[in-house]
């Protein structure tokens, strides 16, 4: 019987198994070393929801707590990985980010151009992303577009908790920045992990359902939506394919591509807001490249361009739904 | 409850299958059915198949809906005698207990691993009477290529499948990737298991490993069952073996796959995954590269055991998919003195493909 862990569970069990394999991989964040020693805890907090749990007991030497300064440990992190450490800086929650745009944006992506390949710069960023958590407006965002916009950063954002640990123990082996984003609705979600340590490149998508009638194009907690909404439409004789992207940078363009040439129609779904997404561009893409293929026009399901909203009520309403989901897919059947 | 009504139930194909789709009846209430017939399709997440059926009679119910989910072990039809009156058939439906999904409980046997000198070994067992069974995968392939055997073979003798140094959830870190590490782990695992003598059965790769385990071993086999079997002859189709190593995503690896198999539709979404998340394990490339450049370098079988098997005084049998696309069916005339089974239909999987048969042929060498 395969063993199956959670999401959560996953990231701790990359980032254990790769600190083992390697003294060079370190992780800095915030209260990721806190309350160790303290009453009642034989081991540090792990970070704001312990996704870290044990690992300080296990490599005293290779965590490293930091201040509440964004700025200051994603910047020493960025520099330690040209400096020969392969660090994984947990920068919490992604809505931080802003903080910290300059030694992500115009150092750890640039480092490797502007040095003529000289210089690596394996570092990880870590960060929760995504709404329905009633953590209100600063602390909900799906950045996502935001880092694949910048060129010389990989970008990825798993479904469940296989593609996570695969994915992790890639970021960590890469040797470029990661920006590695954690729906923290997904921490729970669980399914079949080995317990080997495995990598699962870049730029490669998955196929999570096959289907021949309309093509989804998702990422990260959309994915189960997407599925949801899979089921959904089975009973009305309509099959969809749901593509999981799995990395936003580099993106699997060509599996996207040969799914929309097979059945002619393309729904993207996006948690991002809706302007300048991963939806607009995976739209745009197959708009140019496989606009003979499609028999209906493209459909987006995104939330609506605001912040996330702090009553549960409007949250529940701001993120999309299978019902939504399967809308827009019975939409382009119409077509 | 009459003895003269016989269940027909949703199989259990491996240890992971909770439940399956009924996705078609190949038989009408009120046929004939005679053991061996093939009376319905049944898919799991991993795979699809015929159910043949194990008892025969006339089919009185088919309780099973087509494209309906049911539970191992479920109800999906009843066969008895024009003698047995609706009624009671009715009443042998209605008392029929259903039983649960449970997600968490597992209740079929299990998986275990042995510690070896060589590493960690997994293997499942079931337990009987009389001289074991051990099965041998073949090359990439693991445990789960016995899917439709264990349960069948398990009705005669104990059943002992293992993995493979290098492959399925064995150790990853093999030293020497070749046929002698590989005879070391299944004399290990014997030792372990304190099985002083059993009958081999090897599939591809694995029939070289149990041929040159019984070489080495005389003592310790008491028959050979080579399914086509690696060792026999010269000719291998390189592309799949190169394919199968180099293959990083499922667009490269699905084809290859196809080769496995007379009906290449067997090759699944999850069967194509499944060797995906092996192949992308630690280790594992390192592995394989190795073990192909001493098995299967330059396109040919490096080994030829037939002059070592036919100095052997224990049964031997050889079994061929007819349509084998992987290792010509050529090879299974290269030992003297061998019963020889080809079956038509098959591939190179073909103890997947006509297990009923397959089964069969294995039993009789007990």
């Amino acid at each position: 019987m395969a063993r199956v862990i959670s999401m959560k569970d996953a990231v701790n069990e990359a980032i254990d198994q790769e600190m083992g394999r390697d003294p060079t991989v370190i992780m800095m964040g915030e209260d990721i070393v806190g309350g160790a020693g303290a009453d009642g805890e034989d081991d540090a907090w792990g970070g704001v929801l312990g996704v870290t749990k044990g690992l300080k007991a296990k490599y005293p030497n290779q965590m490293i707590d930091t201040p509440l300064s964004e700025s200051a440990y994603i910047g020493s992190a960025v520099g330690a990985a040209t400096c020969g450490l392969r660090p994984i800086a947990e920068l919490m929650f992604v809505d931080f980010l802003g903080v910290c745009f300059d030694q992500v944006f115009n150092q750890a992506a640039k480092f490797r151009y502007m040095f003529g390949g000289k210089a690596e710069t394996p570092v990880v960023i870590r960060a929760m992303c995504g709404a329905g958590f009633r953590a209100a407006a600063q602390h909900s965002q799906m950045l996502t577009p935001i880092v694949t916009h910048v060129p010389g950063l990989k970008v990825v954002c798993p479904s469940n908790a296989y593609d996570t640990k695969g994915l992790m123990i890639q970021a960590i082996r890469d040797n470029d920045p990661v920006i590695f984003l954690e729906h923290k609705n997904l921490y729970a979600s669980e399914c079949d992990v080995p317990e080997e340590p495995y990598a699962i490149p870049f730029g490669e998508a998955n196929i999570a359902r096959e289907g021949k009638d309309v093509t989804i194009v998702t990422y990260g907690l959309m994915v189960q939506k997407s599925l949801e909404a899979a089921d959904i439409l089975k009973k009305d004789g309509i099959d969809v394919e749901v593509i999981d992207l799995r990395t936003l940078s580099p993106i699997d363009m060509d599996t996207v591509i040969e799914s929309v040439e097979e059945t002619g129609r393309l729904v993207c779904v996006d948690e991002a807001s809706p302007r300048c997404s991963i939806a607009t561009d995976v739209s745009a893409c197959v708009a140019r490249d496989a606009f003979k293929a499609l028999k209906a026009p493209i459909e987006m399901v995104t939330p609506p361009h605001s912040p996330v909203p702090f009553s549960p009520s409007l949250e529940d309403l701001y993120i999309p739904t299978a019902d939504r989901i399967a809308d827009a897919v019975r939409k382009t059947m119409e077509a | 409850m009459n003895d003269q009504i016989t269940p027909i139930l949703m199989p259990k194909w491996g240890l992971s299958m909770r439940v399956g789709t009924l996705a078609v009846w190949h038989v009408d209430v009120g046929t004939e059915i005679t053991p061996g017939d093939e009376i319905m399709d049944v898919e799991t997440d991993k795979i699809a198949n015929a159910v043949e059926a194990a008892d025969g009679g006339l089919l009185r119910r088919c309780v099973g809906q087509a494209g309906e989910v049911y539970p191992v072990q479920a109800l999906l039809g009843v066969i008895a005698p024009s003698t047995v009156s609706d009624a009671e058939v009715d009443a042998y439906v209605d008392a029929f207990e259903m039983p649960e999904i449970d997600e968490d409980e597992d209740t079929g046997p299990s998986y275990e691993f042995a510690e070896l000198d060589i590493g960690k070994i997994r293997y499942t067992e079931r337990s009987g009477e009389g001289t074991p069974v051990l099965l041998i995968h073949g090359f990439g392939g693991d445990l789960d290529n016995w899917l439709f055997n264990i349960e069948a073979i398990a009705e005669k003798a104990p059943v002992y499948a293992l993995d493979l140094p290098g492959h399925g959830q064995s150790v990853k870190a093999v030293s020497n990737p070749n046929l002698e590490t590989m005879v070391d782990a299944v004399i290990q695992l014997m030792d372990h298991l304190k099985l002083d003598k059993a009958h081999l059965a090897g599939h591809s790769m694995g029939g070289l490993v149990a041929a040159q385990t019984a070489i080495s071993n005389p003592n310790r086999v008491a028959s050979l069952s080579l399914i086509c079997s690696a060792g026999l002859g010269e000719n291998i189709n390189s592309e799949y073996i190169d394919g199968f190593v180099s293959a990083a995503n499922r667009k490269e690896l699905k084809p290859k796959l196809k080769n496995l198999f007379a009906d290449d539709s067997l090759v699944s979404r999850s069967m194509v995954d499944d060797l995906l998340k092996y192949k992308r394990l630690d280790g594992v490339q390192t592995f394989l590269d190795g073990l192909k450049e001493n098995l299967f370098s330059n396109g040919k079988q490096n080994v030829n055991i037939t002059a070592g098997l036919g100095a052997l005084d224990c049964p031997q049998q050889v079994i061929w998919g007819e349509a084998d696309a992987v290792i010509p069916k050529t090879h299974a005339n290269g030992i003297e003195g061998a019963t020889v089974t080809v079956i038509s239909g098959a591939g190179h999987m073909v103890q997947m493909e006509e297990s009923s048969q397959v089964n069969d042929l294995l039993k009789d060498m007990l």
